[in-house]
């Protein structure tokens, strides 16, 4: 990861001083557990996932990336703070958060809401940001809002972008990588562009929209005791979980599969290595 | 009856990239599907190599916006210039390419023009006289196909879905759009790129060849021991001959974030699979990599497919490869690059 003195400081995990604390937003969603099959089956509201509330879920693991760094760039930047905003049906994201809380310290903001790939992005973008505007003691000029650049179940890099819009938010980024920041509250950010490259910015502070691509920092390892401090709060807000109606407004799919993909696969063995690499190496060669 | 807009920002240079020639293109046969009009708008610090290039692609109207603000990739400025053209246009379909700048903001245009936007589009054709796009849903695990009432409806096109716009230059002079650009769209600047080193360039698109390193070039081998150093040896004389696109499992790339011994040209940026890309080559050879469903959902777009591995009963033997060699990849890839090299 290419990176300043500046950005190696603060992976480093040097406090820095700033005069302007960030209140960081995660939006995040669950996502059926990639190891999963998956299969569409349509439902009363359009297309669905077979048994989807049956279906192990885990939080969106783009989005879980945006986590682990806004964590800890409220660790770094003294007197900001981390709320994670996430719409799904109340009882997956129960189950989802048995998991989470206990990777970092964060305040659930919950909306009882589909998470499926097929819902509507504006109005779940419309949703969130509703939900994001009624958190207590928010200060939208100090918002970064952080989320996955593309969902497990949607992908579509949509949603984090619409609810920037709905909340008025102008200086958006994609394919995060990194954030910097620097004394004054602005700061750097690495973009991800074509050509395995990434663009460098500098936004003079917040508040702005960063959509997270894998970033640089490992999984957290599961804490207990964040685990429970983080439970006690999680509980009363899944309770609270405003519920949130999604219509298919004017979206129809004709079709919805799963194509084939089985493959007669062929399986060499008990065979000499040279035969094998000539093999590949006529394959290769072949138009 | 859909009123089609082409819309695409320019490169540094005035012209248009692959990819939004082949939006281009999917506009071009839209347009002849619906029998309705077709518009083309440019943005960028320079537009008329731009437009030139592809005058003579049938659009009705040539829109644009120029100037030193729009050359850098940034959010504020691009999505500014999109919404102008858009409500310029009073287009009802807008097709563009899911280039890493159009998809940073056609989210946020639709939002401003009360429309609504679909990405990473596969194909867009035309079903009882209204167009029907075609994406994948799940990390490329379904497909489905819709339609949509509300408009304008933006499409961004997923790179490689159709063949480029060919056709003769001309000379067109474009309609300038004038917008103002203040302060708050100021508030972040563009620095550069970053750019890896030509020997550390190890992403290829344009490849013929998808190599996919897995984890296992990083474990003990037979003698009990690592042989991190001599994989990478064996992987870099082997892109270097066969001029493929490096892949990464997720498992390996993760090891490399952990400043474990492992591969140092394999970053995240490799990675392919559910949290990684899904590139587009006519073949792919995986070596120490067990082929899991979460890897290979990356796999949508590559044609054949064959892998190395010591396990006969790993996810590539389940029908992910059309070739499972089980053998012993260190020894198998010297052999490869032995008999590269000869020829």
């Amino acid at each position: 990861m290419p990176g300043t003195a500046l950005t190696r400081n603060f992976r480093e995990g040097h406090k820095l001083k700033m005069s302007t604390p960030f209140q960081v937003v995660v939006c995040a969603s669950v996502v059926p557990d990639p190891l999963q099959t998956l299969e569409p089956v349509t439902g009363p509201t359009g297309p669905a996932l077979k048994n989807e509330m049956m279906l192990p879920a885990i939080l969106d693991p783009w989005a879980a990336h945006a986590l682990y760094e806004g964590a800890n760039l409220v660790k770094k930047v003294a007197g900001s703070a981390l709320w994670l905003v996430s719409m799904a049906p109340k009882a997956k994201l129960q189950q989802v958060m048995m998991t989470v809380a206990q990777k970092v310290p964060l305040q659930l903001v919950a909306v009882d809401g589909p998470s499926s790939g097929f819902a509507d992005a504006q109005q779940t973008a419309t949703a969130l940001a509703t939900a994001i505007r009624n958190i207590p003691g928010i200060d939208l000029s100090k918002l970064l809002l952080f989320g996955g650049w593309e969902s497990a179940s949607r992908s579509a890099g949509v949603t984090l972008q619409l609810v920037g819009e709905e909340l008025g938010i102008v200086d958006q980024f994609q394919g995060v990588d990194a954030i910097t920041p620097n004394d004054d509250g602005s700061f750097e950010v690495l973009e991800r562009v074509e050509g395995a490259r990434h663009q460098v910015s500098r936004c003079a502070g917040a508040p702005a929209v960063l959509g997270w691509a894998t970033g640089s920092l490992g999984e957290p390892r599961n804490d207990p005791q964040v685990g429970m401090s983080n439970m006690r709060a999680i509980m009363p807000a899944l309770q609270r979980a405003v519920a949130a109606k999604i219509t298919a407004d004017g979206l129809q799919y004709a079709n919805v599969a799963t194509p084939k993909q089985q493959r007669e696969t062929r399986i060499v063995k008990d065979t000499p290595a040279d035969q094998i690499a000539s093999e590949i190496v006529q394959w290769i060669k072949q138009e | 009856m859909d009123n089609i807009l082409f819309l695409a920002h320019t490169e540094a240079d005035g012209t248009l990239n692959k990819t939004a020639l082949e939006a281009l293109s999917s506009a071009v046969d839209l347009k002849q599907a619906l029998g309705g009009t077709l518009d083309v708008a440019l943005y960028g610090a320079q537009f008329q190599p731009a437009a030139n290039s592809i005058a003579a692609c049938g659009a009705t109207r040539f829109l644009a916006v120029c100037g030193e603000s729009f050359a850098a990739a940034r959010f504020a400025t691009d999505a500014a210039a999109s919404e102008a053209l858009v409500r310029a246009s009073g287009a009802t379909i807008v097709i563009g390419a899911m280039t890493s700048r159009s998809a940073r903001v056609m989210a946020a245009v639709a939002h401003r023009v009360s429309g609504c936007v679909d990405t990473h589009v596969t194909d867009v054709t035309a079903v009882s006289g209204a167009p029907a796009v075609t994406r994948w849903f799940y990390r490329q695990r379904i497909e489905g196909s819709l339609t949509r009432t509300q408009r304008p409806w933006i499409l961004l096109l997923d790179p490689g879905s159709r063949p480029a716009w060919k056709g003769e230059p001309g000379s067109v002079t474009p309609q300038l759009i004038d917008v103002p650009v203040g302060d708050s769209l100021l508030r972040t600047s563009v620095k550069g790129l970053v750019t890896p080193p030509a020997d550390q360039q190890t992403i290829r698109p344009d490849a013929d060849l998808l190599f996919v390193a897995g984890a296992g070039w990083t474990k003990k081998q037979k003698d009990g021991q690592t042989h991190v150093p001599e994989a990478e040896t064996i992987i870099v004389d082997f892109l270097r001959s066969s001029k493929a696109s490096l892949g990464g499992s997720k498992s390996l790339v993760d090891i490399s974030g952990e400043n474990q011994s492992t591969l140092h040209f394999m970053t995240h940026l490799n990675q392919v699979g559910q949290t990684g890309s899904s590139p587009r080559h006519p073949k792919g050879l995986a070596a120490c990599c067990h082929g899991e469903e979460p890897h290979t959902v990356g796999w949508r777009f590559i044609g054949e497919r064959r892998a190395i591995n010591l396990d006969p009963n790993c996810g590539w033997a389940r029908g992910k490869a059309d070739v499972l060699y089980v053998a012993d990849a260190f020894e198998v890839m010297s052999k490869v690059n032995v008999l590269l090299r000869a020829k």
